[in-house]
C-alpha cells in the first residue's frame, strides 16, 4: 500500500503539478484544483494500466479521486 | 416581479437606450467598463456593499466591498501604468479564479489596455499561439502557472513583463518578471481612468474554429450595454441577490456575466475557486445563500449523476432563479432541476463572438424543456437556408442560425484575421455556426454545429489544433479528431491515430499520447479516447474524411462515400 501511495503521488506530481507545490497523501486533488475533471480520465487510465484493473466509470468520481489515499483505497478494491 | 416583466411587451417597445439610460450613458460620452463596474456603483451609494465573496481551497474566504474593488482595480491599473502599459496594449490574465483575476480585469480596462483572459489550464503551446497572435505586452499570472510562461518566454520578445501576483519574496525573480502583491501595495484612491469611448477595444477572447489557429475576438467598451441589460432581464439580477456564475473568466461567460454583468448591476457575487464536487457546490449555495445561479449543462449533468440524495443534506431554499449556458441544455436536465430545486434551469444561447445572450428563456415566459427559447429583445434572429442564405418562409425547417448584426456587444473583428471575420456574414446576417429550427410559437430548437468544432463541456475545441499537436508526438504518423458523445460533457475529443513504423499500439502509448496533448494544449483538448487504426479514410485527393469517423461515433448514416480513396 505504501509503495502504491508513493507511485501514485509521484505520478500526480510529475503529470499535474506545474510548480514546486507540495503534494501529500491527503492533499485534495480534485477539490483542490490540481487535477480537473478532464484530466481525471488520464489519471484513471494510468491506474488501470499500472495495476491492470478496470475501474467502472461510476466509481471514478471526483470524491473517490480526491487524494492519493482515496485513490489507493479505490484501486485496492479492484486489486482484490 | 422579474426585471423583464412581460417578454412580449419588451420586444414590442425595445430600444438599447433603455440600458443607456439606466447606466446614465449618452452616445459620445466616455464609457469605461472598469469604471462602470466599480466607481459608478460606489457613486450610487453602494461603496460598502459586498461585491465579491471569494472562496478558495480549504474554505479560505476573502470579501470585497465595491469600494475595495474600486481601490484594488485602481491599484492594479496604476501598477500597470507605472510599468509603461499603454492604451490598447494587450495584457493577458492567466490565473485561476482568484480575486486578482477579477480585480485585474477591471484594472486593465481602467488603463485603456485590452484585457486578454486565457484559461489557466492551457498548456504552453496553446498559450504561445494566443500570445503570439495578440503580441501581448504583459501577462499577469500566479507562481503555479509561471513555469508554463518561462518555458516559452524566449520565443516571445514582444512580451515585456510577466507579473506574478503571489511571488514568494524569498525567491528571486527572473528576467522580465515582476511581482505584484496587491495586499502590500499602497491603495490608490484616485486613478486617472483612461477615457475610453464606445468603440474603444476592451476584451480579446480566443475561440477555436474548425481550421486554422484560434481566433482573437475583439470586443469594445460599448458591449457593456447588452451585457448589463441581459444580466438584468435574463439572469434577473436584483439588488438583494447573491449571484453565482460558475464560469471561469478564461472564457467569455466568465467575463461577460462573471465580471461585467455581475459588477455593473451592483450585485453581490460569489466565486468558488476549487474543483468540482456535488457536495461542495451544494454546500457553497447553502453557506452563501445563493439566489441566482448561472451554470452550465456539463455541471448540471454532473450534479444529476451525483444523485438526488446528496441534495437532501443541504438547505438550498435560497435559490430563486437558475440559468445555463455553454451547450444545449437537454430537456431531462430542465425537468430534473424543476424536480429537485423547484425551479427549471433556463437555457441561454450565445457565444464568444456575440458577447452577450442572443436567444434565451426568460423569467415568466413559458418554458419548453429542451428549447433555446426566443431572441433577446432587440435581437433579430432567424434560421436560414444553408444554400441560399435566405430565411425559411415556414417553421420547423432546420437551417443555420442567423442574427442581424448591430447589437452593442457584437465582436468588432477577429484579431489580425479580417478574412475569417468577413466569412461570418452572409446576405446581411451574422452566422454563429450553429443549426436549429424554429417552432410555430417562435421557440428555437438547437440541432448542432455547422462545422467540426467539438463542444466539450461548453468549450470549443478545434480538431485541427488537436490533430496538429498529435502529429508532434514521435509515434504518430497521421491523425483525425472528432467529437464523441458523452453524457456529462455532451461531446469529448476522440482521436484516430495511425502510427509510424516501429511503434506498436499499446495502453501505455495511448496514455502517453493523451498526456502529451493535455500538457501541450489543455485538459479539454486531450483525447479521452484514442483509437489506433491502420489507415484513415481519405478522399482520392488525400483529404481525411472526418465526416465518416464522426458518423461512426454517433451511429449515424455514413452518407456519400463516392470520393473515398479506399472504396
Amino acid at each position: 500500500m505504501e509503495d502504491m501511495k508513493e507511485i501514485v503521488k509521484t505520478y500526480v506530481i510529475n503529470e499535474y503539478v506545474e510548480d514546486d507545490s507540495e503534494v501529500t497523501f491527503d492533499t485534495p486533488l480534485i477539490s483542490g484544483g490540481i487535477v480537473d475533471s478532464f484530466s481525471m480520465v488520464s489519471l484513471k487510465r494510468f491506474l488501470e494500466n499500472k495495476y491492470k484493473i478496470s475501474i467502472p466509470d461510476d466509481k471514478a468520481t471526483p470524491e473517490a479521486f480526491d487524494s492519493v489515499n482515496k485513490i489507493c483505497t479505490l484501486v485496492n478494491e479492484y486489486l482484490k | 416581479m422579474s426585471n423583464i416583466g412581460s417578454y412580449d411587451e419588451r420586444v414590442k417597445n425595445f430600444d438599447w437606450k433603455i440600458a443607456e439610460q439606466e447606466l446614465d450613458y449618452k452616445p459620445g460620452n466616455i464609457i469605461n467598463i472598469g469604471w462602470y463596474c466599480s466607481d459608478r456603483i460606489c457613486q450610487l451609494g453602494k461603496a460598502e456593499k459586498l461585491g465579491l465573496i471569494w472562496e478558495g481551497q480549504a474554505g479560505v474566504e476573502k470579501r470585497y466591498t465595491y469600494n475595495d474593488i474600486r481601490l484594488a482595480s485602481n491599484t492594479i491599473g496604476q501598477f500597470l501604468r507605472d510599468l509603461g502599459i499603454k492604451p490598447e496594449d494587450r495584457v493577458c490574465l492567466f490565473m485561476d479564479k482568484i480575486p486578482e483575476l477579477y480585480l485585474g480585469f477591471l484594472g486593465v480596462l481602467k488603463t485603456g489596455a485590452i484585457a486578454q483572459p486565457l484559461f489557466s489550464a492551457f498548456g504552453d503551446e496553446s498559450l504561445f499561439i494566443r500570445l503570439e497572435n495578440a503580441q501581448t505586452r504583459a501577462i499577469i499570472t500566479q507562481k503555479k502557472h509561471a513555469p508554463k510562461v518561462r518555458k516559452i518566454i524566449e520565443k516571445m520578445p514582444w512580451l515585456e513583463y510577466m507579473i506574478i501576483v503571489d511571488q514568494d519574496p524569498a525567491k528571486p525573480l527572473q528576467q522580465r518578471e515582476v511581482a505584484l502583491n496587491l495586499e502590500e501595495l499602497p491603495k490608490v484612491e484616485k486613478f486617472d481612468i483612461h477615457p475610453t469611448y464606445a468603440e474603444s477595444p476592451s476584451v480579446l477572447h480566443y475561440t477555436s474554429g474548425t481550421t486554422g489557429q484560434p481566433k482573437g475576438v475583439k470586443h469594445v467598451h460599448y458591449s457593456l450595454i447588452s451585457q448589463y441589460l441581459s444580466s438584468k432581464w435574463v439572469l434577473d439580477i436584483q439588488d438583494d441577490d447573491i449571484y453565482w456564475c460558475t464560469a471561469d473568466p478564461g472564457w467569455v461567460t466568465g467575463t461577460s456575466y462573471g465580471i461585467i454583468g455581475a459588477f455593473s448591476t451592483g450585485a453581490t457575487q460569489c466565486v468558488l475557486d476549487s474543483g468540482f464536487s456535488a457536495e461542495n457546490w451544494y454546500r457553497f449555495i447553502e453557506k452563501h445563500r445563493i439566489s441566482m445561479w448561472y451554470s452550465a449543462p456539463t455541471a448540471i449533468r454532473s450534479l444529476m449523476k451525483a444523485g438526488d440524495e446528496v441534495i437532501k443534506k443541504f438547505d438550498l431554499s435560497s435559490l430563486r432563479h437558475l440559468a445555463s449556458v455553454g451547450e444545449p441544455l437537454n430537456s431531462e436536465a430542465v425537468i430534473w432541476s424543476e424536480k429537485v430545486f423547484g425551479k427549471p434551469f433556463l437555457d441561454t444561447y450565445w457565444q464568444t463572438e456575440t458577447g452577450s445572450i442572443m436567444i434565451s428563456n426568460y423569467p415568466g415566459m413559458k418554458i419548453k424543456p429542451g428549447s433555446m427559447g426566443k431572441p433577446f429583445p432587440g435581437i433579430t434572429a432567424t434560421v436560414i437556408d444553408a444554400e441560399t442564405f435566405q430565411p425559411f418562409g415556414e417553421t420547423g425547417k432546420i437551417g443555420l442560425i442567423a442574427i442581424k448584426p448591430g447589437w452593442p456587444s457584437m465582436m468588432r473583428m477577429y484579431w489580425n484575421n479580417e478574412e475569417t471575420y468577413k466569412n461570418k456574414f452572409k446576405n446581411g446576417w451574422y452566422l454563429p455556426g450553429d443549426r436549429s429550427s424554429i417552432d410555430n410559437e417562435g421557440y428555437f430548437w438547437f440541432v448542432g454545429r455547422d462545422d467540426d468544432v467539438i463542444n466539450t463541456g461548453g468549450h470549443l475545441v478545434s480538431p485541427f489544433e488537436v490533430e496538429s499537436a498529435l502529429l508532434e508526438h514521435p509515434a504518430v504518423a497521421e491523425s483525425a479528431v472528432v467529437a464523441k458523445p458523452d453524457f456529462v460533457n455532451m461531446e469529448v475529443v476522440k482521436a484516430f491515430v495511425t502510427l509510424k513504423p516501429g511503434f506498436i499500439a499499446s495502453k501505455d502509448l495511448d496514455l502517453e499520447i493523451m498526456n502529451f496533448v493535455r500538457k501541450k494544449l489543455s485538459p479539454l483538448a486531450m483525447p479521452q479516447e484514442i483509437e489506433f487504426i491502420d489507415t484513415l479514410p481519405k478522399t482520392r485527393s488525400g483529404k481525411i474524411m472526418r465526416r465518416i469517423l464522426h458518423a461512426k461515433e454517433w451511429g449515424e448514416e455514413i452518407g456519400d462515400t463516392s470520393t473515398l480513396e479506399n472504396d
